[in-house]
């Protein structure tokens, strides 16, 4: 497959104006988890032009139930494995890594970015990131996400607006502290809603 | 009165620190939207709610 022929592909599926928007995007996911694992690939596919992929952390036995890794990646950091997938399903969207933790000191890396998907696991990190780059990037969307643990109802998770540029997906309830754990297809439906409502946000559809 | 998430409350007069502790809220885990904007952090002691305005409190739960 050539990078025009993914080009072409992508303009027939989705329109040149509406794929003119997409390839310029640049989208950071902070945190490659459940829901950074899922949200990167379907936004890879969406022929989002420039991902940045940010997280720490290395595979483990314990995420494969839910995220978007395989047994070949064990090992591997979360950013090596995910731009490895990702070059396997389209080797023509520009992936940058970070491989460390994103804090209020080093803010700065998420610069370039449009849009930043807050895909973090714990609640504090959750909240940090979305009030520091609220308040030293105003002018980015945050498309953060809260409660999907569990199996509660699927149709409990939703997205809600919150200020003119932060958008929160999620039953904003269920905390795995009080459920045990997550499951594949909740974490997915969450990580669903944030993608989608990036591509909204760069299709020019405000709402939630 | 103030309208925080939905409700009325009686509220005038406090600090956005000082409903939030008041009501158990933990400050590391919330976002605060007043008025339609997303509310620093850093003015949630100086900010003083006044009868009509409009808060929207979320409390971030974990998992990803």
């Amino acid at each position: 497959m050539t990078e025009q022929e993914w080009q072409q592909t992508l303009e027939q599926r989705h329109g040149t104006d509406l794929q003119s928007k997409f390839s310029s995007a640049h989208v950071a996911v902070c945190g490659l988890g459940g829901l950074g694992s899922n949200v990167a690939i379907s936004l890879a596919r969406a022929g989002v032009g420039t991902l940045l992929l940010i997280d720490f952390d290395s595979v483990d036995i314990s995420n494969l139930h839910r995220q978007q890794y395989k047994t070949s990646q064990l090992g591997m950091y979360k950013t090596e494995a995910m731009i490895q997938t990702l070059s396997e399903i389209t080797p023509y969207c520009n992936v940058r890594l970070y491989t460390g933790k994103l804090t209020k000191e080093n803010l700065s890396l998420i610069a370039d970015c449009n849009i930043i998907c807050e895909c973090f696991d714990h609640a504090e990190y959750k909240a940090m990131l979305v009030n520091s780059v609220s308040e030293y990037y105003p002018e980015k969307y945050i498309v953060a996400a809260s409660g999907m643990s569990g199996l509660h109802s699927g149709n409990l998770i939703q997205t809600q607006k919150l200020g003119k540029r932060l958008y929160i997906c999620g039953d904003g309830i269920h905390d795995v502290k009080d459920d045990g754990t997550l499951f594949a297809p909740r974490v997915m439906l969450c990580a669903a809603h944030q993608a989608n409502t990036v591509l909204r946000i760069l299709t020019g559809k405000f709402d939630a | 009165m103030v309208y925080i998430n939905g409700k009325e409350k009686d509220a005038a007069g406090q600090s956005i620190a000082q409903y939030l502790t008041e009501n158990g809220f933990d400050s590391k885990r919330v976002a605060v939207e007043r008025n339609g904007d997303i509310l620093p952090k850093s003015k949630y002691e100086s900010t003083i709610l006044h009868d009509g305005d409009q808060i929207e409190i979320v409390s971030f739960v974990g998992g990803g």
